[in-house]
């Protein structure tokens, strides 16, 4: 651990422990936090309990497995868990592989720039924030969203989703990223 | 390589992002991002909002052996998962599509080259191949077409395509894509209903072609 991992999220400090350490009780840690709410999130959606708790099984497997191409500069870990979830969930319904961008994993050997990762961790807050000052209908509407019970076409149509607000919260985080992506090709 | 300048719509990377997008728009989403770092960033912020739902979310307790099965699994080899690169114009997506294999093509006539990649109820998504100056039909569609170029470039009536470059046309479009001069154009094509060319094919042979 670096000295600066202090500054990090509890969560980002675990995960770069499993990341470069394969620490055990870090992952523990990960699956308490992370398991109950995988099983509420997966079952929002009508699964059944059972089947629930094979897909969080899946996914916290697949943490471990896949730690390497964890990113904290690009990436909280709830959202890296949310789309990990996302995509096994849906090849668990579907029986088939679904089409997956290209992996861009760090370079090995890169410290964590921990002001970097704070940068991430304040302007998710600031989401965060946007997302509870919403009225109670539209934030029921993006949780149906982002819970994946809206076709392409509905998201379209519903202009209430604050995703105009997405793009300006995180605009600034953004260009950042696009510059750092820029750069690694 | 000039810069991307059609990107993917915003709506279609939200629902990329939670998994709603039908596959065979999912391929061309995952293809483009895999070109595009800007629309990678964009569907990052997706993402990080699908993660502030999953933090608040209600939780479910999970059952009292879970853990210690998990845990027990730590040590099991992975099972293996395919892994597909990029190769020449093709993305890893695109490659994951082809399970590693080049395209089989189909002629269509005047040059035009298919290979199907999928076709199902959801819709169809293949790769095409356009002599250089070459037109493709007019066609107008159901529903929803994406075209996204990998190589050469088109131009139609909406405007420019470049390498990189994702067209998004409504029902609405009737249009009459043209390859640009140079390299033969190479586009990754999904619609999610069957196309109705005008001319070119008797209509009564497109169940054949699955076009
Ligand atoms: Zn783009």
């Amino acid at each position: 651990m670096t000295p600066a991992s202090a500054d990090l999220s509890p969560q980002t400090a675990w995960m770069l422990a499993v990341r470069d350490g394969r620490d055990r009780e870090a992952f523990a840690a990960l699956f308490d936090h992370f398991a109950p709410r995988l099983k509420g999130f997966v079952m929002r959606s009508g699964t059944s309990g059972a089947q629930a708790e094979e897909i969080v099984q899946e996914v916290m497997l697949t943490v471990w497995r896949r730690a390497h191409l964890f990113d904290p500069h690009r990436a909280q870990v709830s959202a890296w868990i949310y789309q990990i979830a996302r995509n096994r969930h849906i090849d668990v319904i579907r029986k088939e592989r679904r089409p997956v961008p290209e992996e861009l994993g760090e370079d090995p050997g890169t410290e964590p720039d921990a002001s970097q990762i704070m940068a991430l961790d304040q302007e998710t807050g600031r989401l965060k924030q946007a997302l509870e000052r919403l009225n109670p209908d539209q934030r029921i509407m993006v949780e149906k969203a982002y819970l994946g019970e809206m076709t392409h076409h509905e998201i379209s149509e519903q202009t209430g989703l604050p995703l105009g607000t997405i793009k300006s919260r995180i605009r600034l985080g953004l260009e950042r990223l696009r510059h750092e992506l820029k750069g690694m090709r | 390589m000039t810069a991307i300048t059609h990107h993917t719509p915003d709506a279609m990377l939200a629902a990329y992002a939670s998994g709603s997008l039908a596959d065979p728009f999912a391929l061309v989403v995952a293809a483009h991002v895999s070109l595009c770092p800007e629309c990678r960033a964009a569907l990052e912020a997706h993402q990080t909002l699908g993660g502030i739902v999953l933090e608040t979310t209600r939780s479910e307790a999970p059952s009292a052996g879970l853990k210690s099965s998990v845990l027990a699994r730590l040590d099991e080899p992975a099972p293996p998962e395919p892994h597909y690169r990029r190769s020449g114009v093709f993305p890893g997506p695109v490659m994951a599509a082809l399970k590693g294999r080049p395209p089989r093509w189909k002629s269509l006539g005047l040059g035009v080259r298919q290979s199907m990649l999928s076709a199902d109820r959801d819709g169809s998504v293949r790769l095409l191949y356009i002599p250089p100056g070459q037109a493709v039909p007019d066609h107008s569609h159901n529903g929803l077409e994406l075209t996204l170029v990998l190589q050469g470039s088109f131009a139609d009536e909406t405007g420019q395509f470049g390498v990189g470059d994702l067209e998004v046309a409504g029902s609405d479009l009737e249009h009459m894509p043209t390859a640009g001069v140079g390299a033969p154009c190479i586009c990754l094509a999904a619609t999610d209903a069957p196309l109705r060319f005008k001319s070119f094919l008797p209509r009564m042979l497109q169940p054949l072609f699955r076009i």
